[in-house]
């Protein structure tokens, strides 16, 4: 029975599915759970970093005598060198430790360097002035769009673009690091990737010939909880090789997390996208064609290619795609890399030619459902979604409706992968009754260690509370980064084989007392190993487990990459509408409600999974009407490096929430992820909600007051 | 709404090693305020009688109801002095300049910003942080039940204003709880949980003030 891995059936399942509290939730929510930032070993010293005021400079000399010599100051070491070039305000030069954040901050500004200012850019909404820092990504064409466009009954041309954002992540990046002796290396670190910062780390150290050679295994990472990544905290980063550094230069531990403005300016960014789109239907509005061409920054780094059109495949396309190299933070991966800003730009691009067409974009969304790779499931989860927000009650035309506050609806839809990562986990079982699931996975405040705890519980037919997960640390066995809702697959998969092999084990012991020919006849249910074909006949979990005597049952799970078997899948969609009120006359956005449906498969925890979806809800409100990294064009300066004016959503700001898990059938498939897909459509969805309450599109997110007026003001106000 | 969050103090109060912040400020020379007059390179050189710092002086914090001493410069805020001299690390440092909440602290039954505090101004007064609160508390609890929380950065700054709240507006609507709590910010999305769980607590913190 091993060898095919497989979820309990409807029927004998107790505890997947349902709603289960988050595990670490008591020590959160009364501050006992430790951060990286929160890591203060005997010894600590706090290490600042030195960081360039100039988007664009070359180093002429550094002086860092006065900083050395300062009280209380116990290191220095540069992560750059005179002659290299800074490329953007923030831009990492050196890191100090001292005995105190104080007097770090102290030294930090008694460190001299000299620059040589070079020129800048830093704007990338108008791609005219990029000169020669525009590199080509993607020229793709299929069928004849030229053709299709001329043959189509209607077609619409317009102008969409979405600013740059940046994480935010509450816990700054950073690591708190001891280095003892030759090769013996902690790394508190707030990562997403507990099994990859050992190889970056040694890997980074390696180039510098005085140090010892530090293998991967020589780093010891413990992570158990970290305060937010959201695809931005995979890497070591040039600071927690520092703090390394510092912590072999001093013998003692050093912990250097960046500052709220350095997180802002280097720590986040997710690319921009601008550009032009011309789309084509029939006169029953059906799709015909779509032809892009865009363009995005990731600062000095390399683009990727469009995901367009987004969701719907057509015959006749043209997609270009270029990149901007601007002096701004590099670019890291957020939430479903591409997708949210191709969602606006595809599907605000198709409710525009909607009204076009005179037709309900959510006919129209219907109507163009089979060129999804899921026509049912779209048509289904529309069908939900307008359902739950009331569209046949609530739609107006776009721009219907009279006084100076309008209100409307808007949609979009978004797909996802979420393939399971490669994971390991390591169950034992022990003589007085413990079980433990062990795996070097990592806890984003997904809810990754109480789904772990719930699958394990299942198998082994206890309640949740009697199952131990270790989890946030590189001893374990290693299991994939969490990134592109891979994990939930990965671990829920692994730790499912595991059980189920540990479990096998314990009914073994217990098949003669029971009468039982093999273990095939025994189940674990409700605190008991007994017989399937008659339950009465059990012996307890503890009694079991004390006929181990002194052995100690320890079973491994692999869950290789990609293939979850029967226990997970990939392919998600997802329905997502908003209701917003525009005052006309102050260009302020409000949010009335907003519901996402969503599929995932089988749903282990309810409870976090749709957590899951309300924070990716509350984040896109964030993005698609506030959110903005702001330069200063002349200076090059990075304005709003903080948290007064980089403006994140407060609980009065986000109207009413509904999340529909969509469950039943979808079950079959096994577990999907889900932390990328619901944060994909809620920029799209509230902006074409603007264009129905005004009828008159804002073409760039976020719909901050001043683009709304200034899209009103162009049509002349409103009626 | 009487919860609002202010880096302001209660009225002076006079302290127990003799000095107020107000005899401090006079006794600097400087009446603008006290993390300015800190700053002042002038303050270093042969200070006069009375003065203290710019190195570090010893203070008494009165946390959850016992007294803590610790050596630290005046300029050292209410939150590094718990964070990083006390190792009380449930109050989290965010923003550093009032405006996140995840710093919140209640101070003489108010809810303050930890990080625009300073150590010094905090002396004889009544601190209680998230460690004072434990999982069965009904702010705490109900936040868990309500899965007020994801990657649980901003929870401990969250739970205390949430604390701070109920204790004084015992019977809040809706529209109460999103005004009274608007003084901090989560990135991962929880206010639909914060919302039930502060509705919750409401029903049980009634009447229950703590302390």
């Amino acid at each position: 029975m091993a060898n095919t891995y497989d979820w309990p059936s409807v029927k004998d399942r107790s505890i997947i599915g349902s709603r289960v509290n988050r595990l670490d939730g008591p020590d959160k929510a009364t501050g006992r759970a430790k951060y990286a930032y929160d890591r203060n070993p005997e010894g600590l010293l706090t290490g600042r970093l030195v960081t360039s005021p100039y988007a664009n400079a070359r180093i002429k000399s550094i002086d860092a005598s006065a900083a050395e010599g300062m009280k209380g100051v116990r290191g220095v070491v540069l992560i750059k060198d005179v002659g290299d070039e800074v490329q953007w305000v923030g831009d990492e030069i050196a890191a100090v430790a001292a005995d105190t954040e104080e007097l770090a901050r102290d030294a930090v500004r008694n460190f001299k360097v000299e620059y040589e200012v070079l020129p800048h850019l830093v704007h990338d909404e108008d791609v005219k002035k990029a000169g020669n820092r525009v590199s080509p990504d993607q020229d793709d064409s299929q069928g004849d769009v030229a053709k299709a466009l001329q043959e189509a009954d209607v077609t619409h041309e317009g102008y969409y673009g979405v600013a740059t954002i940046t994480h935010c992540c509450l816990e700054p990046h950073g690591n708190t690091v001891l280095w003892k002796g030759e090769k013996d290396i902690t790394v508190w670190a707030s990562t997403q990737a507990v099994g990859r910062i050992g190889a970056d780390l040694a890997k980074n150290l390696a180039a510098d010939p005085s140090l010892p050679k530090v293998s991967p295994s020589d780093v010891h990472v413990i992570t158990p909880v970290m305060g937010g990544g959201f695809g931005s905290k995979f890497a070591i980063d040039s600071w927690g090789i520092a703090a390394a550094k510092l912590s072999r230069m001093t013998g003692r531990p050093v912990k250097i997390m960046l500052d709220r403005h350095e997180e802002l300016k280097i720590a986040g960014g997710r690319p921009s996208w601008y550009g032009n789109v011309k789309v084509g239907a029939k006169k029953d509005g059906t799709l015909t064609a779509f032809e892009s061409e865009t363009w995005s920054t990731s600062g000095m780094g390399r683009g990727s290619k469009a995901q367009l059109p987004y969701v719907l495949e057509l015959k006749d396309t043209r997609v270009r795609h270029v990149t901007v190299a601007t002096n701004t933070g590099p670019a890291r991966a957020w939430r479903a890399p591409r997708h949210p800003q191709c969602a606006v730009i595809t599907h605000c691009a198709l409710t525009d030619l909607a009204a076009k067409l005179d037709m309900d974009p959510l006919a129209f969304f219907k109507k163009n459902a089979d060129l999804t790779s899921r026509p049912d499931v779209y048509r289904a989860e529309l069908d939900k979604a307008a359902e739950l927000i009331d569209w046949a009650g609530k739609y107006h035309k776009p721009g219907a409706g009279s006084g100076h506050v309008r209100r409307g609806m808007g949609l979009s839809i978004h797909t996802w992968a979420g393939a399971p990562h490669d994971s390991q986990c390591r169950v034992s079982i022990e003589p007085d009754g413990a079980v433990t699931a062990e795996l070097g996975s990592q806890d984003l405040g997904s809810g990754t260690r109480t789904v772990i705890g719930m699958v394990l519980a299942e198998t082994a037919g206890l309640p949740v509370s009697q199952v131990k997960v270790n989890i946030g640390d590189s001893k374990y066995p290693p299991s994939g980064a969490s990134g592109g809702s891979t994990t939930v697959g990965g671990v829920s998969s692994s730790t499912r084989r595991a059980a189920v092999n540990a479990v096998e084990k314990l009914k073994a012991k217990v098949a003669a007392d029971l009468g039982a020919a093999s273990a095939d006849e025994i189940e674990a249910k409700g605190g008991q190993l007994r017989l399937k074909s008659n339950p009465k006949k059990a012996i307890s979990w503890a009694n079991a487990c004390r006929k181990l005597g002194t052995e100690t049952i320890s079973e491994m799970g692999n869950q290789p990459d990609r293939d979850g078997g029967k226990l997970a899948d990939q392919g998600v969609g997802g329905v997502q509408i908003a209701d917003v009120s525009v005052d006309t006359e102050t260009g302020i956005v409000t949010m009335n409600k907003m519901v996402a449906v969503q599929d995932c498969g089988l749903i282990i925890d309810l409870q976090t999974a749709e957590s899951q979806v309300y924070g990716a809800l509350i984040m896109g409100i964030c993005s698609a009407l506030w959110e903005e990294r702001v330069y200063d064009e002349m200076s090059g300066a990075y304005l709003n490096a903080d948290m007064e004016f980089y403006k994140l959503a407060g609980i009065g700001d986000i109207g009413e929430l509904v999340v529909h898990m969509m469950t039943g059938v979808y079950d079959d498939r096994g577990v999907i992820g889900l932390g990328e897909p619901p944060a994909i459509s809620p920029m799209a969805a509230i902006s074409n909600a603007v264009f129905n309450a005004v009828g008159v599109r804002v073409p760039t997110v976020p719909l901050t007051p001043d683009r709304v007026l200034a899209a009103l003001e162009k049509k002349g106000g409103m009626a | 709404m009487s919860s609002k969050k202010t880096t302001e103090g209660p009225p002076e109060t006079q302290q127990s090693n003799g000095f107020s912040r107000r005899t401090f400020i006079q006794g600097v020379g400087v009446g603008t305020g006290a993390a300015g007059a800190l700053l002042t390179p002038e303050a270093e050189a042969a200070p006069p009688a009375g003065v203290v710092g710019p190195g570090p002086v010893s203070m008494i914090l009165k946390i959850n109801g016992g007294n803590r001493s610790i050596e630290a410069e005046p300029r050292v805020t209410l939150l590094d002095a718990l964070r990083n001299r006390l190792d009380m690390t449930g109050a989290k440092k965010v923003c550093d300049r009032a405006t996140c909440g995840a710093c919140t602290v209640i101070v003489d039954g108010h809810a303050v910003y930890a990080c625009t505090m300073l150590a010094i101004e905090a002396q004889g007064r009544e601190i209680r942080t998230i460690e004072s609160l434990s999982a069965s508390d009904p702010v705490p609890r109900n936040f868990v039940k309500h899965d007020a929380q994801q990657c649980g950065f901003c929870t401990p700054g969250f739970v205390m204003a949430c604390q701070s709240f109920l204790e004084n507006n015992p019977n809040p609507s809706q529209a109460d709880v999103e005004a009274g709590l608007s003084g901090n910010i989560c990135r991962c999305g929880t206010y639909a949980g914060v919302r039930m769980a502060a509705l919750d607590a409401a029903k049980e913190v009634k009447g229950g003030r703590r302390g």
